[in-house]
């Protein structure tokens, strides 16, 4: 059982890699509109995991990212991020029940999986185009392309989930 | 001690989160200022190969228009060789002044970024092609960008769509030259400032490499004015340049070696340092 869900991560780790940089990368709808896929990883990973390695898991894949599209670490910095403030958000939006040991996410609502993917890729968003603009006179240009490109990955993000469901989990 | 252990081992999730993050604020507040990282770049042999591979499946699909901009441009070349006796005499053909100073090695772009706000190009040639840092890059049409990194077999272009960019430009036939930078607004656009506001300028004029930098030679096309105004301090013209290159669909690319650019660059140092 630790076995397969081991594999099945390292298995979305590389694949969310790729099909991030080859495909989503160079989208570019609109020009400018490239949703970030890979965040569904944060989203899928196992609730009862140990804590550190996922923190470190997170900082690599962001670090992959970053390495492929010449971004320097702005990647790693908002997935650390939000892998760190996860139990926070998780707590925040399904209640007391995400402590019990049964809890899994295909038995909470629709609505509750996605307040919680769109609390993540927000506060990814945020933080992602807050350090590559870094100047509060841009402040617009950062909510403009938090809203759309945060709403691109939203959307990119639960089709998705749906395809690619756990139902076994 | 003991406190400081149980301090430690309670808050070792948050300190191994902020230590990771104060290892990527870093790298990004380095890569804001300064050159781009000299490891954590996309040529290296892992990302680049992987590229590479992915660009040798899909550049099938734009053969045929990749084969008419060639010609092309064969044809513009062929153009100026068939015509050089004639002109000759007015103006000398920049076919001779590349053979003397510069040499040209050709390339192709296997990842391009235009939506970001300092955007790298990757391209498939690298130091064991005699590439290196500094070097300029062109396409058929215009500039393109300079070399940033070099790996074994890969080198990244920072893009003239990156705010860190900075080119010696002029109007042509002219010698008022200024600086080529990108207000990151638009892709096909760039901007060209320190114009000064006595020069009569046409919307349409064509705008080209100055032959300040070390870097281009003189006389590469740019893009043309699109529409001009006075800067803050109202003495210095701010131009939107529309560029000729279509910075979403490259293929081919030229890196230009100069020559002489090291004597270049030693002269100006040692007058420098005699001023001091």
């Amino acid at each position: 059982m630790i076995n397969s869900s081991f594999f099945i991560n390292i298995l979305r780790f590389t694949l969310l890699i790729l099909v991030q940089v080859l495909v989503f990368n160079r989208l570019n709808f609109f020009g400018y509109i490239n949703p970030m896929v890979y965040v569904l990883f944060i989203y899928w990973y196992p609730i009862k995991e140990n804590r550190t390695s996922f923190i470190i898991i997170s900082f690599l894949l962001g670090f992959f990212i970053d390495i492929f599209s010449d971004t320097l670490a702005l990647n790693a910095a908002s997935t650390v991020s939000i892998a760190y403030l996860r139990p926070t958000i998780m707590r925040f939006v399904f209640g007391v029940n995400y402590e019990f040991q049964s809890f899994k996410l295909n038995s909470t609502t629709k609505a509750q999986q996605f307040t919680f993917l769109a609390l993540l890729i927000v506060i990814h968003h945020v933080i992602y185009f807050t350090l590559e603009i870094f100047s509060i006179a841009n402040i617009l240009l950062i909510v403009q392309k938090t809203l759309t490109i945060g709403l691109a990955s939203i959307i990119l993000c639960l089709l998705f989930s749906s395809l690619f469901s756990t139902k076994k989990e | 001690m003991q406190q400081i252990i149980n301090f430690l081992i309670r808050y070792k999730i948050f300190l191994l989160y902020l230590f990771l993050l104060f290892i990527s604020l870093i790298f990004t507040f380095q890569s804001h200022s300064y050159h781009q990282s000299k490891f954590l770049n996309s040529a290296n042999y892992f990302t680049g190969n992987i590229y590479e591979f992915f660009d040798n499946t899909t550049s099938y699909f734009g053969l045929r228009e990749e084969n008419e901009s060639l010609l092309e441009e064969n044809e513009r070349l062929r153009h100026q060789l068939y015509n050089r006796k004639t002109n000759l005499t007015n103006t000398p053909a920049p076919i001779d002044s590349l053979e003397k100073n510069y040499t040209l090695v050709r390339g192709r772009v296997i990842k391009n970024s235009f939506s970001d706000l300092r955007n790298y190009i990757t391209i498939n040639k690298g130091r064991k092609d005699s590439i290196e840092q500094d070097m300029g890059v062109i396409t058929a049409k215009g500039i393109l960008g300079i070399i940033e990194n070099t790996s074994e077999g890969f080198a990244t272009v920072q893009s003239i769509l990156n705010e860190k960019s900075n080119i010696n430009a002029k109007i042509k036939n002219s010698n008022h030259f200024g600086s080529l930078v990108w207000d990151t607004k638009n892709y096909n656009t760039v901007q060209l400032v320190d114009i000064p506001r006595l020069v009569p300028l046409t919307i349409g004029d064509t705008i080209v490499t100055g032959a300040m930098s070390s870097i281009f030679p003189e006389n590469i096309p740019i893009g043309t004015i699109k529409k001009f105004d006075l800067d803050k301090s109202k003495s210095f013209y701010y131009i939107d340049v529309s560029l000729f290159n279509d910075m979403t669909n490259l293929n081919n690319v030229y890196i230009i070696k100069n020559l002489k650019r090291q004597e270049i660059l030693e002269l100006q140092e040692e007058t420098l340092s005699n001023d001091q």
